[in-house]
């Protein structure tokens, strides 16, 4: 197994990285604690203070099924935008997709999988009918000139089919990619990956996208994320999703980790020397403000090694 | 909060010339073919024990080191010839190694700081030792109390003494990438450092980023200039993971040609310079990331989470290791 096939041999790294920071989302959906609308409003002011580019604030779907994104339009109305910042919503559908943009939201995001069994577990539905579902926000977004992130979970396993094609999770990017998303983003969902699966998934996926229109979204539950991250790089990926404070937890694994932290991505980006426009010191501090609201301990290592000297 | 995080390597200004040069080492290293085959050096008994505050008793110890060499570990450091005013937790050292059930084809070093505890370990039975030198003149005086120099002529003594008893010496460079009372690190000092203690008879120069502060930049560009000086497969890197960038560095010390890497199972033994932080990176998680690089390392990962388990419940500890942590519901 050879990890190198030439393809990223020679290649330099990218100068600068978008970070799209999906804690208040992503990370707080998988939270059990329910966090009062006002905290979410200032994390989010506080991600945009530490100069994050990209804010996932929150998301469209029924309150039923994720109370913690009940406070939807408050959030939205709430936060405070700083120029230059985008704060895409999560839409599942033509009427979240409709409600995000009556709540101001001016990008949305779509979630689809590269297996069958998670999709129909996840939104019981094919991943072919969700596409379908996908069109119609899309098209209507095109209308309403707001950008569509697209995103692909299950890119290198699924928690129930195992094992997941490359080529598979390139039709899916490509599709996600022709139907008008500007950007996709690869989940490792569970956290499974290793350097060489991410590799072999990138060669794939950028045969159908192009590279610097994909993004990687890789969770840390063994462990893997920042190697995962840092092979993405050397294969000219340059939009890296990380969640603050290491924010949500991997549903499949009970007492396992989760999103990687934001923090020590960018303290690996900014060691190699990589632009991110992100203040560490300020992001850790909106990391130890939303741990401090959710009673827990930081997953971010950074944030752990406060040194003594 | 203390001591705001420290980055070394982006504190510097860097020109764009050696931010290029920076960028595109770690890119072309993705070109690199990786070995076929990686050993680990497993030391979760010593330097991960050491930094436990619990003390264990030596049955502890003992079946761990069974139970590790069990999961087809190659290399286990066993424990340390220091005095054991200084390192309590090692003071049953000679009981250890007489207990250890020894498989055939593994290797047990222990630490010996000078030739008093060379001695006593030979006695106690041991057939590799290793010594430790730092990168740092700070570090290596509020840690043992005398230069770089000073300690890298104790272990000539070491050395030489070893040669003549045929046991084989590994030598340690601590602080590679950062020093907790220096900050940078010069990759020249680390290779002068490797190129002596190489030169008086190690037969391998284990690498360590000490505070675990290093990022694959660094990393690429210490392994650059070590291995001017000792050759590349006689290097071994020791990465902590007090800043969550082990398996990165790990990562591009591998593409770069590195085939030993040592780590700690469960993760054990903290980082002394930072409260609460991480030390070691955990072997599990080294093990899962070889394997699924198709790298053999002739780990058997769930024999080695038994282990990892066994020393938690031990300690009255949870795991550092991520794929410990991670038990599919599923």
């Amino acid at each position: 197994h050879n990890v190198q096939d030439g393809a990223s041999a020679g290649k330099t790294l990218p100068e600068r990285v978008k970070i799209v920071e999906v804690g208040p989302r992503d990370g707080l959906q998988n939270e059990k604690t329910v966090v009062p609308s006002e905290v979410k409003i200032h994390l989010i002011d506080m991600l945009s203070e530490a100069g994050l580019s990209v804010i996932e604030a929150t998301s469209f779907v029924s309150p039923k099924w994720v109370p913690q994104m009940a406070d939807q339009v408050e959030v939205m109305m709430g936060i405070h935008r700083r120029p230059g910042v985008s704060y895409p919503v999560l839409t599942p559908n033509l009427k979240g997709f409709l409600a995000a943009v009556n709540a101001g939201a001016a990008e949305v995001a779509i979630f689809g999988a590269a297996s069958e069994l998670f999709s129909k577990k996840n939104i019981n539905c094919s991943v072919d009918e969700s596409l379908q579902r996908f069109e119609v926000v899309t098209k209507a977004a095109k209308e309403a000139g707001v950008p569509v992130r697209g995103y692909v979970s299950c890119v290198l396993g699924c928690p129930y089919e195992g094992k997941v094609s490359p080529d598979k999770v390139a039709q899916v990017a490509k599709r996600l990619y022709s139907m008008g998303c500007y950007e996709i983003s690869l989940g490792d969902t569970i956290g499974v990956g290793t350097p060489g699966g991410m590799t072999e998934m990138l060669q794939a996926v950028s045969r159908e996208v192009p590279v610097n229109a994909l993004a990687v979204h890789c969770h840390d539950t063994y462990g893997q994320a920042l190697a995962n991250i840092l092979i993405a790089l050397q294969m000219g990926i340059s939009v890296v999703d990380s969640s603050v404070a290491g924010l949500g937890g991997c549903p499949y694994a009970q007492g396992a980790s989760g999103n990687v932290a934001t923090e020590d991505v960018v303290y690996m980006l900014h060691g190699l020397g990589i632009q991110t426009g992100v203040d560490l010191p300020k992001l850790m501090d909106a990391g130890a403000f939303i741990c401090c609201s959710l009673n827990k301990k930081t997953s971010s290592k950074v944030a752990q090694a406060t040194c003594k000297l």
